[in-house]
C-alpha cells in the first residue's frame, strides 16, 4: 500500500491525498472550499483530474454518497490560453 | 444540533465577519455564531486580487493600512495558527500618468510617513530597477511602498475562523439567513435556512448581500453591488517583484508567490446588481492593458477568469458601525474593494464597537458621515 502522502490527487498543484483527507477532517467537505485551499482544479486541468478523486474522498469520510455532490466549477477560458493568442497576434513558439 | 441562541449572530464567513469572530471570541466573547450561506470566503473575499496596500492617501486609512499589515506580518503568533497566509511584501508600484496624478502621490507619502509607512516618490528610470521590464512610455512617476504586498485572502480566512472555532464560536455553512425578527425596536433573533437563532445583536458582514441584509431589519444601507472581473496565468518562475497598479490607466497585476499572475481592473458602465460572470470583453481589455504595460507577459497562459462584486458605499469607503436606527445591530460593509487588506484591523475595531468598549482607533466610519456631510475623500481608489 503506498503512502497516503506519496499519492498526487492534483497533478497541476502537487497535492497529496494526505493533504486533501487532512482538510475533509478538519472540515472543509464541499469541493470548492478545497479547490481555494490547496488549489486543486485551479491548474490547467481545471479539476479534470482531481475532481473525481476528491469527491470520492469527501464520499467516504462524510458518508455523504458521491452523487450528491458536484465537481468544481469550470472557469473560462477553460484550457490554457496565451496573452498574445488573445490578441490575435502570430505564436511564432510551439 | 443547531445552535439556537448566541450573544451575537455574525452574517457573512467572509474575511470581515470570521476576523470580528476571532477577535470577539479572543477578548472573552462566548456563544458567538457565525452564520455563511454557502462556505468560507465564497463570496468577494475569495474572489479579490489578493494584494495588501498601505500607500493611502487619508490619515485612517493609512493608519488601518499600516496596522493592519503589522498583523500579516505577525499572523502567526498574533491568530495563533499553523496556517501559512503566504505574505509577500515585495511592495506596491503605483503609476502616475500626469502631473496632477504625481502631486497627488507626494501629497500622499507626506501623510504616509506620519505612519512609518515607508513609501517614495521614483522616477520613471527608477522603477526599471524594481520592474525591469516596465513599459515607462509616458510614465510620469511612480510611487513605490516596499512592505506592501499579498497574503492568500482564502487562508487568512481560514485561520481566522479555525481560530475562532478554536476559541468556541459556532461556524454554520451552507446556512443562509432569511429573516432579521424585532420586537419593540429591538432585535430578537436570526431566521436562517436550518432554524431561529435568539439573539439580540447582529454584525452584518455579508458583503455583496449587505444591503439585502439591512432590509430584513428595515434599514435602507447605502451600498450596492458590483461586478468586477479578474483572471489568473499559469504559475511560473518569479519575475515581478510588486504588485503594479495605476489609478489613471486602470490596472492592478501582481505574482502570486505561487507564481501565477493576477490582475484586473476597474468596470466601467456596471449596473448595480450581484452578476458575477465572466466575459470575453474583459479577457480581451485585460490582455491588451497588461501586455502593453508588461510586454514579457505575453508568453504567459492564461488558465481562468472569474468575476466578484464590489459592495460599495457613497464614498467608496467602508461603513463600519451600530445602527442608530436599530440598537445591537452592527455593520461592517462597503468595503468597496479594499476589505481583505484592511481585515485584521477592522475586527479589532469592530471588537471594541461591539464590546462597548473606548474605541481604539479615532476614525470615521460611521454610516452617520453622510448625513452629516462628512464624507471621507480618498483620492486613492480605483
Amino acid at each position: 500500500m503506498m503512502k497516503e502522502d506519496n499519492i498526487i490527487v492534483c497533478r497541476c498543484e502537487d497535492v497529496t491525498l494526505k493533504d486533501i483527507r487532512e482538510l475533509i477532517k478538519r472540515g472543509y467537505t464541499n469541493i470548492e472550499e478545497i479547490k481555494r485551499i490547496t488549489r486543486c482544479g485551479m491548474g490547467p486541468c481545471q479539476g479534470k483530474n482531481c475532481g473525481q478523486i476528491i469527491l470520492r474522498e469527501i464520499s467516504m469520510i462524510t458518508g455523504i454518497p458521491v452523487e450528491k455532490l458536484t465537481l468544481q466549477r469550470y472557469r473560462p477560458p477553460f484550457g490554457g490560453i496565451k496573452f498574445s493568442e488573445v490578441l490575435g497576434e502570430n505564436n511564432d513558439e510551439k | 444540533m443547531m445552535k439556537n441562541k448566541a450573544s451575537i449572530v455574525i452574517i457573512g464567513g467572509g474575511v470581515i465577519g470570521c476576523s470580528a469572530a476571532y477577535n470577539l471570541s479572543k477578548r472573552g466573547l462566548k456563544d458567538i455564531v457565525l452564520v455563511e450561506k454557502k462556505f468560507l470566503a465564497s463570496g468577494a473575499t475569495g474572489r479579490c486580487g489578493a494584494g495588501i496596500r498601505q500607500q493611502w492617501g487619508t490619515r485612517q486609512n493609512c493608519f488601518l493600512a499600516k496596522k493592519s499589515m503589522e498583523i500579516f506580518e505577525n499572523f502567526r503568533d498574533y491568530v495563533d495558527t499553523k496556517i501559512d497566509i503566504e505574505l509577500k511584501q515585495k511592495g506596491y508600484l503605483l503609476l502616475a500618468y500626469s502631473d496632477k496624478e504625481v502631486d497627488q502621490f507626494e501629497k500622499n507619502i507626506f501623510i504616509q510617513h506620519e505612519y512609518g509607512i515607508p513609501s517614495r516618490i521614483l522616477e520613471p528610470e527608477e522603477s526599471l530597477e524594481i520592474v525591469p521590464f516596465l513599459n515607462i512610455e509616458k510614465l510620469k512617476a511612480a510611487a513605490f511602498c516596499p512592505t506592501d504586498g499579498h497574503a492568500n485572502p482564502f487562508h487568512v480566512t481560514a485561520a481566522y475562523a479555525e481560530a475562532a472555532k478554536k476559541n468556541g464560536v459556532t461556524i454554520l455553512k451552507d446556512t443562509e439567513v432569511l429573516g432579521i425578527n424585532k420586537s419593540k425596536g429591538r432585535i430578537t433573533g436570526v431566521e436562517t435556512s436550518k432554524g431561529l437563532i435568539e439573539t439580540e445583536k447582529v454584525l452584518n458582514a455579508a458583503g455583496s448581500w449587505a444591503r439585502e441584509i439591512g432590509k430584513m431589519a428595515g434599514l435602507d444601507l447605502p451600498v450596492f453591488s458590483e461586478r468586477h472581473e479578474i483572471l489568473v496565468t499559469e504559475p511560473v518562475n518569479s519575475i515581478l517583484d510588486p504588485m503594479v497598479m495605476s489609478f489613471s490607466y486602470n490596472i492592478y497585476c501582481q505574482q502570486s508567490p505561487h507564481g501565477s499572475f493576477i490582475m484586473g481592473y476597474g468596470p466601467e458602465n456596471e449596473g448595480h446588481n450581484h452578476r458575477i460572470n465572466s466575459s470575453c470583453n474583459f479577457l480581451e481589455n485585460m490582455s491588451k492593458k497588461a501586455t502593453w504595460l508588461l510586454p514579457p507577459l505575453k508568453k504567459l497562459r492564461i488558465v481562468r477568469q472569474w468575476a466578484g462584486s464590489y459592495n460599495i458605499s457613497p464614498d467608496k469607503q467602508p461603513i463600519v458601525c451600530e445602527s442608530e436606527e436599530l440598537a445591537g445591530f452592527y455593520m461592517a460593509i462597503g468595503f468597496s474593494g479594499h476589505g481583505f487588506m484592511l481585515s485584521p484591523a477592522i475586527g479589532i475595531y469592530l471588537t471594541d464597537l461591539i464590546l462597548k468598549e473606548e474605541p481604539p482607533f479615532d476614525i470615521t466610519v460611521d454610516l452617520g458621515r453622510f448625513e452629516r456631510r462628512e464624507t471621507i475623500s480618498e483620492p486613492s481608489v480605483v
